[in-house]
């Protein structure tokens, strides 16, 4: 397992270096000269020229491909241009709360999904299938902000069970959970969808397989029978859903976290473009690379837990 | 039970383990329920081996799956007859009853050994499972129990790949490792549906060897589905020929190959291949009617070259030649 791990690491490092030099190429082929986007077209070419410098851009492009690499490496991001503070630290502030949202996201949509994927793989054409059909038809058919306004005015607006105004930030550990609630299930029901569809066509496979065939001559009480034999064999295919679906969950989290007002990642993309803050805006994407290679990561070393086919080969 | 008892052949023999009376399969096609098994009847007595054969789909499999209860749900139905496993009525039980049966008292080896087992369970646990769900063994003990069953079917090094998994085995030592699954409890009665047809001819020869040994050294009752001739031949006690799902021929093994009797046993045994005995049967002219399409007489009538008028309607298995316990169903080979 451990050897496994590292290979995993390992070939992580080329993935990451591809992306980095993507987001540093795609910033610089955005067209637009950035320092009239930052300064507006009134600027001095004197003004223009001391920015260029102090970004760097005057440089020749492999000696700024060679100070971004080796900036990242070092853990720092630079300075916003608006703020002049170190984007690492902007980020580190805000980067909890996306996570926080992010994972019960990802609580939501497992806990959900699976048993929902489950009951109506085992009741095909019953009524919890037409359930789970509908309602997977409906998750992935809704705009995570209309989904998100629509959650608002009935459960904080109309039933006021959740504020409106999220108070994300709160010491209280429970007016912080109640924040969550809301953005967290509009985030999650999305990925419910997914998971519920994937566990449950993975579910009708499984179960007209020839080793739960084997494993009902055992015997074995069918509750058994589904979770142990059937159940285990569709994690893979779950496992891949979830694990794509974080870093689509990544992207999402900016929406969401716009539409309910919640410290984040997202709010600081919107800071960022608001600000034509060109570096911060880099910084961000960097650390969303990081996030989304990091996602797959995870994803593989959970295979490996979950198939032994994987770490055997 | 008469009709099932008809063939005895040992005079005061253990009574049987495993007992079919009268058994009717369905299949569901479209909206129409169409007999796949008509009204078989056969019984196996401990360390007996009864081998049932036939061209691929007379219904060998469906039979077996019925004994076992576990027809496809929504396509297949037991619509009539009894089977009793070990004094256990199946038909009439219900499912927890025929549950604590399954894999206790009655166990089975399917024919694809290579999707038969978990891929992601320990090959030792998938052993172990129906003794710590029979026995309440504890899973250490359940572990001990599964090491010493996977050296009685012979996997080398059997204590150290308890912990493998499937794809870690070859087609043959999977084969045996299911044959070790089917025998943790003990059972009465073990079914194995073409257990050696997806496997190399070589190994195909080790594994029949071993089962034979086991199951008399367990005294199990065998029903042993082929469609090898060769294979009945050697090991089989007494032999059963369906066609269509009907039991077209039944008998001693002996008294069977000395005097084939059914016009279809003759094509079987006309197109068994000499020497080995291993490569899969030739086909015989013409088809198997398809369940929709099959005659309402004797349902090989539409191949078969005796054919005459009687033949609309279906005949009796009746006794043939000079052993009692021969029985042919065909209105041309009844003796007079
Ligand atoms: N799940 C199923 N759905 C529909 N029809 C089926 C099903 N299982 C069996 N049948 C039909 O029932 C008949 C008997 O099938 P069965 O599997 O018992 O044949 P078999 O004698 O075991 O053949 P083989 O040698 O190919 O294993 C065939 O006509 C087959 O098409
Ligand atoms: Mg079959």
């Amino acid at each position: 397992m451990l050897r496994f791990v590292i290979k995993r690491l390992i070939l992580a490092i080329p993935t990451l270096w591809a992306v980095l030099t993507t987001v540093f190429v795609l910033v610089r082929v955005v067209p637009g000269d950035p320092t009239i986007a930052i300064l507006g077209d009134q600027a001095s070419e004197g003004a223009r020229a001391e920015l260029r410098d102090k970004l760097g851009l005057s440089k020749p492009i492999l000696a700024q491909y060679v100070d971004f690499m080796s900036q990242i490496l070092t853990g720092d991001l630079g300075r916003s241009l608006s703020t002049n503070r170190p984007i690492a630290d902007d980020v580190l502030a805000v980067l909890p709360y996306t996570i926080e949202l992010t994972l019960a996201a990802l609580v939501v949509g497992t806990v959900l999904g699976v048993p929902l994927g489950v009951l109506a793989a085992k009741n095909r054409n019953g009524f919890a299938d037409w359930f789970a059909r509908i309602f997977s038809l409906a998750g992935v058919s809704f705009p995570a902000f209309v989904s998100g306004i629509l959650l608002l005015l009935v459960f904080a607006v109309e039933l006021r069970w959740f504020p409106v105004i999220s108070s994300a930030n709160a010491a209280d550990p429970v007016e912080r959970l109640r924040a969550l609630v809301l953005p967290a299930l509009n985030l999650g029901l999305l990925m419910v969808a997914y998971v519920t569809r994937v566990t449950r066509s993975g579910m009708l496979k499984a179960l007209s397989e020839d080793y739960v065939r084997t494993a009902r001559a055992k015997g074995l009480p069918y509750r058994t029978v589904v979770w142990r034999h059937a159940f285990r064999n569709v994690l893979v295919p779950i496992v891949t859903v979830v694990g794509l679906y974080l870093g689509v969950l990544i992207g999402n989290a900016v929406l969401t976290e716009i539409v309910f007002n919640r410290p984040g990642i997202g709010k600081l993309i919107v800071t960022a473009l608001n600000q034509r803050d060109y570096s911060l805006l880099q910084g961000l994407m960097v650390v969303s690379a990081f996030a989304i290679v990091l996602a797959n990561i995870l994803t593989d070393l959970t295979y490996g837990l979950v198939d032994p086919r994987v770490k055997t080969q | 039970m008469t009709a099932a008892l008809r063939d005895d052949f040992i005079p005061d023999a253990e009574p049987p383990a495993l007992v079919v009376d009268e058994l009717t399969t369905q299949i569901r096609v479209g909206r129409t329920w169409y007999d796949a098994v008509r009204g078989i009847s056969f019984a196996v007595r401990p360390r007996e081996t009864l081998a049932l054969v036939g061209e691929s789909g007379c219904g060998k499999s469906l039979t077996a799956l019925s004994v076992m209860g576990l027809l496809p749900a929504g396509v297949g139905r037991v619509s009539g007859g009894r089977i009793v496993v070990d004094g256990v009525d199946m038909t009439a039980a219900d499912e927890p009853t025929r549950e604590s049966m399954r894999g206790d008292r009655i166990g089975m080896i399917f024919q694809e050994p290579m999707t038969s087992l978990n891929p992601v369970l320990p090959i030792g646990f998938q052993v172990a499972e129906s003794l710590i769900q029979h026995r309440g063994l504890s899973k250490k003990a359940a572990l001990n129990r599964a090491r010493e069953l996977l050296e009685l079917v012979r996997v080398p090094a059997a204590a150290s790949r308890l912990d493998a998994y499937p794809h870690q085995f070859s087609g043959g030592m999977r084969q045996r490792v299911m044959i070790a699954l089917a025998l943790a409890c003990d059972p009465k009665v073990l079914i194995a549906d073409e257990p050696t047809t997806a496997l190399d001819v070589t190994i195909q020869a080790q594994v029949l060897a071993l089962m034979a040994d086991v199951q008399k050294r367990e005294g199990l009752a065998l029903l042993l589905i082929t469609h090898n001739l060769g294979v009945v031949a050697s090991v089989a006690d007494r032999v059963m020929v369906m066609y269509g799902g009907d039991v077209v021929e039944s008998g001693p093994v002996r008294a069977f190959f000395a005097r084939p009797s059914h016009p279809y046993s003759e094509a079987l045994l006309a197109a068994m291949p000499r020497i080995d005995g291993d490569t899969p049967l030739q086909p015989i002219a013409g088809q198997v009617p398809t369940l929709t399409q099959m005659p309402t007489g004797c349902r090989f009538a539409t191949r078969c070259a005796l054919r005459h008028d009687r033949c609309a309607e279906l005949p009796p298995l009746t006794p043939v030649g000079d052993d009692p316990n021969h029985l042919v169903r065909c209105w041309a080979r009844m003796s007079p």
